[in-house]
């Protein structure tokens, strides 16, 4: 019984918030950089690219910037061993929780399948809006609110005005 | 004074370590919070749980308030950071992108690596689709999204500026938005809740 409800336990949101923009203050102090969340897809991306076709991506527009003779490998990035760390951070502290397991998360009114599906379109599409909009929530929008740029406001209420008028059509796959 | 890396006061080797180590807190707290698990995160566009919008704000808050407190004391230099480029058009269309994936998909890419992590096989799969998207991106990018992606430049733009108020002002302005916000959002929660409960993340065994 003990195990279950510590499966359940939370951070107070206001002190995961507080911890999370102590990490952005040392991003931006030591690094000069915000954190990111999609920045390590677009470099495992360009480097799985450049691997099996080197010739392909030195001409092409999206590719090139990354992959010319003599630069260095797109998986050597700050944002690279960012994400690895978050990777590790969320580990530890689901291992702690006892939330270490496969399962789906999802509303119980809708299938596995029809979960899984909607989750790969919804990754597509953070795909393609991440690389348009030069980054996503992390990157994009709370690195962008921490230095007070504009691009991060626009970003704040494209995402969630915009998620606020979707919602209502998508609503059967939640509520 | 700070950033330092870019200055070059620490080698590349300690940044890429510290990279590590920030990530590492960032995941912490964003598996904490909850945030591996999509029922969470949708709360927030359909009022059952609001934990999104209080963490994200008190994490944007904290971070603006401390590095505005540490370039007015000289122990940062914002202008050396990676100052984002605003370039408003993309980042409307891009925004609109992002929002239908938010709430069809129930991550965003940074939640949905802790997922995965975890074991949450919806997150595996969301970031099979995110990478799905950046290829889909990059093999059409200069046929479809390279002009796009460029237009509506503005240069590094700061939004207190460009309201015309100082910096200090604005993220004034934007804390007691946010204070307000919390006690408004806890409301809204609790009366939804009490009407029209929808399932617990405990009782789902999640």
């Amino acid at each position: 019984m003990e195990e279950k409800s510590k499966r359940n336990q939370y951070w107070n949101p206001y002190l995961a918030g507080f911890v999370i923009g102590l990490m952005m203050i040392a991003a931006y102090y030591f690094s000069g950089e915000g954190l990111g969340g999609s920045g390590a897809f677009k470099s495992i991306a360009i480097a799985g690219v450049d691997a099996v076709a080197h010739d392909y991506a030195k001409d092409a527009a999206y590719f090139a910037p990354s992959v010319q003779e003599g630069s260095e490998s797109p998986l050597n990035s700050w944002l690279i061993f960012e994400v690895l760390g978050v990777i590790a951070g969320a580990v530890i502290s689901a291992a702690y929780f006892n939330r270490l397991s496969f399962n789906v998360g999802k509303s119980p009114k809708i299938t596995n399948k029809t979960r899984l599906i909607a989750a790969v379109f919804g990754g597509i599409l953070w795909g393609v809006g991440s690389q348009l909009g030069r980054g996503c929530t992390s990157g994009l929008i709370m690195s962008g609110m921490a230095v007070n740029a504009l691009s991060g406001y626009i970003g704040l209420i494209a995402v969630f005005g915009g998620g606020y008028a979707f919602a209502y059509f998508v609503r059967k796959l939640w509520i | 004074m700070g950033p330092l890396f870019p200055q070059e006061l620490i080698s590349e080797t300690i940044n890429l370590l510290l990279a590590f180590f920030i990530g590492t807190g960032f995941g912490l707290a964003l598996e904490g919070a909850g945030f591996t698990n999509t029922r969470k995160l949708a709360g927030v566009f359909y009022g059952y749980d609001f934990v999104v919008l209080k963490v994200f704000f008190t994490a944007a808050l904290t971070a603006a308030i401390g590095l505005f407190l540490m370039n007015s004391y000289g122990l940062m230099d914002i202008k050396l950071t990676f100052y984002p480029q605003t370039f408003w058009i993309p980042t409307v269309v891009a925004g609109i992108i992002m929002a239908l994936g938010f709430v069809v998909g129930g991550f965003c890419p940074g939640t949905s690596v802790c997922a995965a992590a975890t074991g949450k096989i919806d997150g595996i799969v969301f970031v099979v689709g995110v990478l799905i998207g950046v290829l889909g991106y990059a093999f059409s990018y200069e046929t479809i999204f390279e002009k796009l992606r460029n237009s509506g430049s503005l240069g590094q733009v700061n939004i207190a500026e460009w309201i015309g108020i100082s910096d200090g002002l604005f993220i004034f302005i934007v804390t007691l938005v946010a204070i307000v916000a919390f006690v408004v959002v806890t409301k809204i929660q609790k009366a939804l809740n009490d009407k029209n409960p929808v399932a617990k993340i405990e009782d789902l065994g999640l």
